[in-house]
């Protein structure tokens, strides 16, 4: 590999360096050090649950018991209907985002219309609102609509979650793809619809992509929603595993572990996959890297 | 809101897009009328609005519940005006709430950002161990906060948990009591949230340009005088982007500290979210729950101005425009 150029703030090795990548590591540690732990944790047996040692023989069984009729009997927890109730509500949420936000992030994108930064600054507070101010209505309003405890309940709801990242992020990458491309499909006789479908839409997919997986973790992530708008039918990942600590007299540590692990598995893979594109997504379009 | 282009120094504006009107865009062989291409953003926008105007009817209706007497044992609300203010304004309870809210996002949002940035430039300087560890530095962002706070809640058992074996702090000590229970809700915030700053901070240094900082290092300059002369100032705007992002979250604070503390012991723990979720889910008096979101709402919005406006007038000081 060629010498790399030293960007701003980069030195060449020097004692110093010594002592920065051990501050880094002790980070890591302290930054890793539950993950690994919740690892253990799930690979322990029932008897080594309350052990705090490192040493064990690991077995597989709690992820089996989780995902069983045994650990729905154990916990009165149906985890396996919860995943699948968790990428229901989750794909359905991003999908009508995507449906509804795509055209609304290339209007804003595209032409600067009377009432626009209206329309995407009311999108983004839903962003900062506190969740409950609306959720005590919804919860009110579900009850007498018979949306309580149901998908279309939180699919509607997660809107405050998968919109105003969809929208925001697109809207920078509309900003960002030159108009001339565009003028030059319309010049050679496509219609505005042809234009935006063939044009448009390809040069911003992989801000789709990543809008849409992004808006997928922090859906999944969700839980003040179905902590309140959920009962027992359509609870989702995250409710669950929390049901697991409460579980009448006796405590499964490491079922509860093995829960976790299964339902933070998810948000990790995809955002790995999606890495390059995080800091853009995380900063809703502010920060481009 | 401002927003940041590649570079520190190309700061542009929203309220100048890449194109002015739908004139430039739109030389469409096909004539289409004037009055319709004009109408065509909002045609667009229409969906997205009726989804908005669907959020945003509970959001007034929540706001209107904090002016009933409205709870699960008074169907038939009244209007009181400002009389659950008054009741709430004057309960040491939600003062407490207030109290501990704004220490937790301080505490937080200060250790994460000078946490976050420590982190950026160790990152920065892209040895092999930080090129290795910069993959995974964001895992514990990417997990469900609840889930974090499940993790934390099984590590900060007395007598199971590992902190306290791994630690040497024997079986008593108790992370979660009534004078340690607010700190720990905040190691746990830093040990989520201080990726999100660093990695903004961390895209922020990559983008600067390379010559002021070969120019100061032929100069002789130290190492803290470029920082905080140099580079400092130029990552100024992308550090305040995630002040303002972590401040405001921390306001309305709820998951990982629900499940680990549910607000205890006692209200040591008791964030204004929480405090709310008491009143309307658990106590079922929906108009008392309301008027504390109405209030961190007021909160929420007056200091999301303020920080907006620092940070446009920190951008525009980044862009080299001094005021």
């Amino acid at each position: 590999m060629a010498a790399r150029e030293l960007g701003p703030g980069q030195r060449k090795f020097s004692p110093a360096s010594v002592g920065a990548d051990a501050a880094l590591l002790v980070w890591f540690v302290f930054s890793l050090f539950p993950l690994v732990w919740m690892v253990l944790l799930a690979l322990k047996t029932d008897a080594e649950q309350i052990s705090t040692y490192f040493a064990f023989t690991p077995t597989l069984e709690n992820f089996v018991t989780v995902l069983s009729a045994e650990g729905t009997r154990l916990t009165s927890v149906d985890f396996t209907q919860a995943i699948l109730t968790s990428v229901i509500q989750c794909v359905g949420a991003v999908l009508v985002s995507l449906v509804i936000g795509i055209p609304a992030a290339y209007a804003a994108g595209r032409w600067q219309y009377k009432g626009s930064n209206d329309v995407m600054f009311t999108i983004l507070s839903f962003r900062f609102a506190p969740e409950l101010m609306v959720i005590v209505p919804l919860f009110v309003i579900y009850n007498q609509l018979g949306l309580f405890d149901t998908n279309v309940g939180m699919i509607w709801v997660l809107q405050l979650v998968t919109m105003p990242l969809i929208v925001w992020i697109l809207r920078s990458y509309f900003q960002d793809m030159p108009a001339e491309l565009e003028q030059a499909a319309l010049l050679d006789g496509y219609t505005r619809r042809r234009a935006f479908v063939m044009v448009a839409l390809p040069l911003v997919r992989p801000g789709i992509a990543a809008a849409a997986l992004l808006a997928f973790i922090f859906a999944w992530n969700n839980y003040v929603f179905p902590l309140i708008l959920t009962g027992s039918q359509h609870t989702p990942v995250t409710v669950a595993v929390t049901r697991f600590l409460g579980g009448g007299g006796q405590a499964y540590y490491n079922l509860t572990a093995a829960a976790a692990l299964i339902a933070a598995l998810p948000p990790l893979l995809v955002a790995l996959s999606i890495q390059r594109y995080l800091v853009r997504g995380l900063s809703f379009g502010a920060v481009k890297s | 809101m401002l927003r940041i282009g590649r570079g520190g120094a190309t700061v542009t504006t929203t309220a100048a897009p890449p194109t002015k009107g739908p004139a430039a865009a739109d030389r469409a062989p096909r004539s289409v009328p004037a009055w319709r291409r004009g109408l065509r953003p909002y045609l667009l926008s229409i969906p997205a609005v009726l989804i908005i105007v669907g959020i945003l009817y509970p959001f007034a209706l929540g706001a209107y519940y904090a002016f009933l007497n409205y709870a699960a044992v008074v169907p038939r609300p009244s209007f009181v005006g400002f009389e659950n203010f008054a009741e709430v304004l004057s309960d040491p309870a939600f003062w407490t709430s207030v109290r501990v809210t704004l220490f937790y996002a301080v505490a937080a949002t200060v250790i994460e950002t000078a946490l976050g940035i420590g982190i950026a430039l160790l990152l920065n300087r892209s040895s092999l161990i930080g090129r290795i560890f910069e993959k995974v530095l964001i895992l514990p962002l990417m997990i469900a906060p609840v889930i974090a706070g499940v993790i934390w809640g099984l590590m900060f058992n007395p007598q199971f948990g590992v902190l306290n074996h791994v630690l040497g702090l024997g079986s008593t000590f108790n992370w979660l009591g009534e004078h340690t229970a607010l700190w720990s809700v905040v190691l746990v915030d830093v040990w989520i949230f201080t990726p999100f700053v660093a990695i903004l901070v961390l895209a922020g240094i990559r983008s600067l340009p390379k010559e002021p900082f070969e120019a100061s290092a032929v100069d002789g300059a130290g190492w803290v005088y470029t920082f905080r002369r140099l580079m400092l100032p130029m990552i100024w705007p992308y550090i305040l982007v995630a002040v303002i992002f972590r401040f405001m979250d921390c306001l309305k604070i709820f998951d990982h500290v629900y499940v680990l503390t549910a607000g205890g012991p006692g209200d040591a723990t008791r964030t204004l979210q929480i405090g709310a979720y008491q009143n309307s889910i658990v106590n079922l008096n929906y108009s008392q729950g309301s008027t504390y979101m109405f209030l961190l709402w007021v909160i929420v919005f007056l200091t999301a101005r303020y920080l907006v406006s620092v940070l446009g007038k920190a951008q525009r000081r980044a862009a080299g425009s001094e005021e």
